[in-house]
């Protein structure tokens, strides 16, 4: 019973961090930015939900109202800062968005204060196998929002103009700008895209955990393993990716403590890159 | 650049330069004034409680001032501080140790926020044998070093949680208990959960989980998993105010029954107004309460406090701030005994401190730690509806304004 436990929480934690992964993976592949204030924007996003809630709406609507400020802020960034490093090093652009995430960590600190707050949706618990296995309704909110997000997301990408837009800039972004493609307000717009599902991930942390300022790394590094683990441009393996990670760390807290699920997790990652290098090793052998 | 401009620029740097070097030799008591240096959290991670901290410095210096001052060799002296802003960083705060005592002259200093910071703090005013009286630092590896110049008015952090494993215990029939802990890895909590380790052996107590949350973890799951399994008859928590909000948001989602929840950082987390009556019946250790019934002649007692304190800064002062302000009552006191500015005659003053504040009674042991006073427990307590939730003191037994309500009802019948 304890491991269906276990496993529930995984998989609800790991919907969360999939879809921070989600919009990691499709800036990352679009305009080959490793985005390190990832973490920021879901914090940001996570103290709008909050913000709501202390002027007495309730919190949950949060996952409408702060993507949409959070595209504006996405999109805004990459007026002031990304575009200026979008086709150069790998290197400058991490620089300028370790910039960029000290930055807000200052300036939300300075705008809601550095102590830790949470929203209360008073969602209730849903109680399972005789109150053995027990699921906070807030939890399943959040994982269904951000299942249904993902979807929208991944329908939009295929049907829209603007998805299709995306999709040809982050095949070849020289083809689509001589074939009419506006590059540049498709790199401004999947930036915002990215933001506004930081800001989803972030109004559900506000009603299921905590949020603090200075919080984000954690969330950054998460997403930016996911995507590693599953590939660019591999959107499937990012949500199975998210949700495996969930599972594991749940079941690494539970079986070696909890002292050793953070170590556990990069335990994981080595093991994988490992592997990856080894399987591709094998295939260049027999390319030869 | 001509002659004349650079003799006149080496002049006058000469004499800004004598001009600084004055001031530096005679900083530390400047005409009526004894200058104290502190470097507080204004910005940072701390930043809050940096705030509730240098609230509770000035509020002391005022009052200290208004009502005739330090008597020192028969003259009158009127404190004030120089601060800092230590960005919530131990590397900026010991650099600032060093600046406040070499460039500022300071020769006594007051503690910054955290035991972290004090920790990289205290090195520098021993080097410099700078007496220094801290109020936010209690982590007990500080008071095992032999500094000689570091006194803190506050209980260390071994005694935060073990008054409330006696109080399993007795509520158990004088039996031991089972024990389920859960404590951040950082110096503070690490101490604490030293303290209920001692409180075990004592009390021949078992401890059945015993689990180390990581600074980054905001997810408790696992942890109260384990407990729902075992049902411990007492769960320790302690991660600072993050650990406190997290623990009890989610026990509350996932119905964890336990017959006693104790933690630390209650108050600082403001549990009962962000959690309401999920947070009901949660046990919190404090150095501090405002209905406790110490008594001195500046501050009358923790209620006068706390009412001068809301109406200067318009909130309840937090424990952090009413330590804060005892510091500065230590530091008068120590002057008088003293009678005199020598740095070390004032160090052996304060070594000899034995009064009573607000606050609580203060007197040092050898590694500086304050011995007298002990932690009290309070209970959050809810009404009815739920509307309102209040800290009441439940242990120890003298100033319990409530009775302890154990074992805390289980969730279907909350």
């Amino acid at each position: 019973m304890l491991m269906v436990q276990a496993s529930m929480d995984g998989i609800l934690l790991g919907i969360l961090f999939a879809l921070i992964a989600y919009g990691m993976a499709l800036q990352w592949g679009v305009m080959n930015i490793i985005n390190i204030a990832q973490g920021e924007l879901v914090i940001m996003g996570g103290y709008i939900a909050y913000f709501m809630y202390v002027l007495g709406i309730h919190p949950a609507f949060g996952v409408i109202v702060s993507p949409i400020i959070m595209y504006f802020v996405g999109w805004g960034l990459y007026k002031l800062v990304i575009n200026k490093v979008v086709d150069r090093d790998l290197f400058i652009s991490i620089l300028a968005t370790f910039g960029i995430s000290i930055l807000a960590q200052q300036l939300m600190n300075f705008a809601f204060g550095a102590d830790v707050v949470v929203a209360q949706s008073n969602f209730g618990t849903t109680m399972l196998f005789d109150n053995m296995v027990t699921l906070p309704n807030a939890k399943i909110f959040s994982g269904v929002v951000c299942v249904i997000s993902a979807i929208i997301l991944v329908v939009y990408m295929k049907k829209s103009k603007l998805g299709r837009a995306i999709r040809a800039t982050a095949q070849n972004a020289r083809a689509a700008k001589i074939l009419g493609v506006d590059t540049e307000k498709v790199y401004a717009a999947t930036f915002g895209i990215n933001a506004a599902l930081c800001g989803i991930a972030g109004a559900c942390i506000a009603i299921t955990f905590t949020l603090h300022p200075y919080t984000g790394l954690p969330y950054t590094v998460r997403s930016f393993m996911i995507v590693i683990i599953a590939g660019l441009g591999n959107l499937p393996a990012v949500a199975i990716s998210g949700m495996g990670l969930g599972i594991f760390e749940e079941w690494a807290d539970y079986l070696l403590g909890t002292e050793f699920r953070i170590a556990a997790v990069f335990s994981l990652l080595v093991l994988i890159l490992v592997y990856r290098r080894f399987k591709l090793a094998r295939k260049r052998e027999y390319l030869k | 650049m001509n002659k004349i401009s650079k003799f006149l620029l080496t002049f006058f740097s000469a004499i800004a330069l004598i001009f600084v070097s004055t001031t530096v030799s005679f900083s530390k008591v400047v005409g009526d004034k004894i200058i104290l240096g502190a470097a507080v959290s204004l910005t940072g991670k701390y930043s809050s409680n940096g705030v509730h901290t240098q609230n509770g410095y000035n509020l002391a210096v005022e009052r200290i001032n208004s009502m005739g001052g330090i008597k020192v060799g028969g003259k009158t002296y009127k404190f004030e501080i120089i601060y800092y802003d230590d960005e919530s960083n131990s590397g900026r705060a010991a650099q600032l140790a060093e600046r406040l005592i070499k460039q500022d002259g300071v020769q006594f200093m007051l503690g910054p926020y955290s035991s972290g910071l004090t920790k990289a703090m205290a090195p520098v005013t021993e080097k410099y044998k700078v007496p220094m009286v801290e109020a936010n630092g209690a982590s007990r590896s500080l008071f095992t070093k032999g500094y000689k110049y570091l006194f803190a008015v506050l209980a260390p952090a071994n005694l935060y949680l073990d008054v409330a494993i006696d109080l399993a215990v007795e509520k158990n029939g004088g039996k031991p208990v089972k024990i389920a802990m859960a404590f951040e890895q950082d110096a503070f909590s690490q101490d604490v959960r030293l303290g209920i380790l001692d409180a075990a052996k004592r009390t021949k107590s078992k401890i059945i989980i015993d689990d180390k949350l990581p600074k980054e973890l905001n997810d408790m799951a696992a942890t109260l998993s384990k407990v729902k399994a075992t049902n411990p008859d007492v769960l320790v928590v302690s991660g600072h105010t993050k650990g406190a909000l997290t623990a009890v948001r989610q026990i509350s989602e996932m119905k964890v029954d336990v017959k006693m929840l104790a933690m630390t950082h209650c108050d600082a987390a403001k549990l009962s107004k962000q959690h309401g009556k999920a947070a009901e019946y949660a046990l919190c250790a404090s150095q501090w309460h405002k209905s406790l019934s110490y008594k001195d002649k500046y501050f009358g007692g923790g209620m006068k406090y706390a009412s001068d304190f809301k109406k200067k800064f318009d909130y309840d002062p937090p424990y952090q701030s009413a330590e804060s302000s005892a510091a500065l009552l230590v530091y008068k006191d120590a002057f008088e005994r003293a009678n005199s500015f020598d740095t070390k005659k004032v160090r052996d003053a304060l070594a000899a401190t034995d009064m009573q504040t607000f606050y609580g009674n203060i007197k040092f042991a050898e590694g500086g730690q304050n011995v007298s006073k002990p932690m009290v427990l309070f209970q959050v307590i809810c009404n009815d509806d739920g509307s309102k939730c209040e800290n009441k003191v439940v242990a120890p037994t003298k100033w319990a304004s409530a009775k302890l309500v154990h074992p805390i009802p289980s969730w279907s019948k909350r």
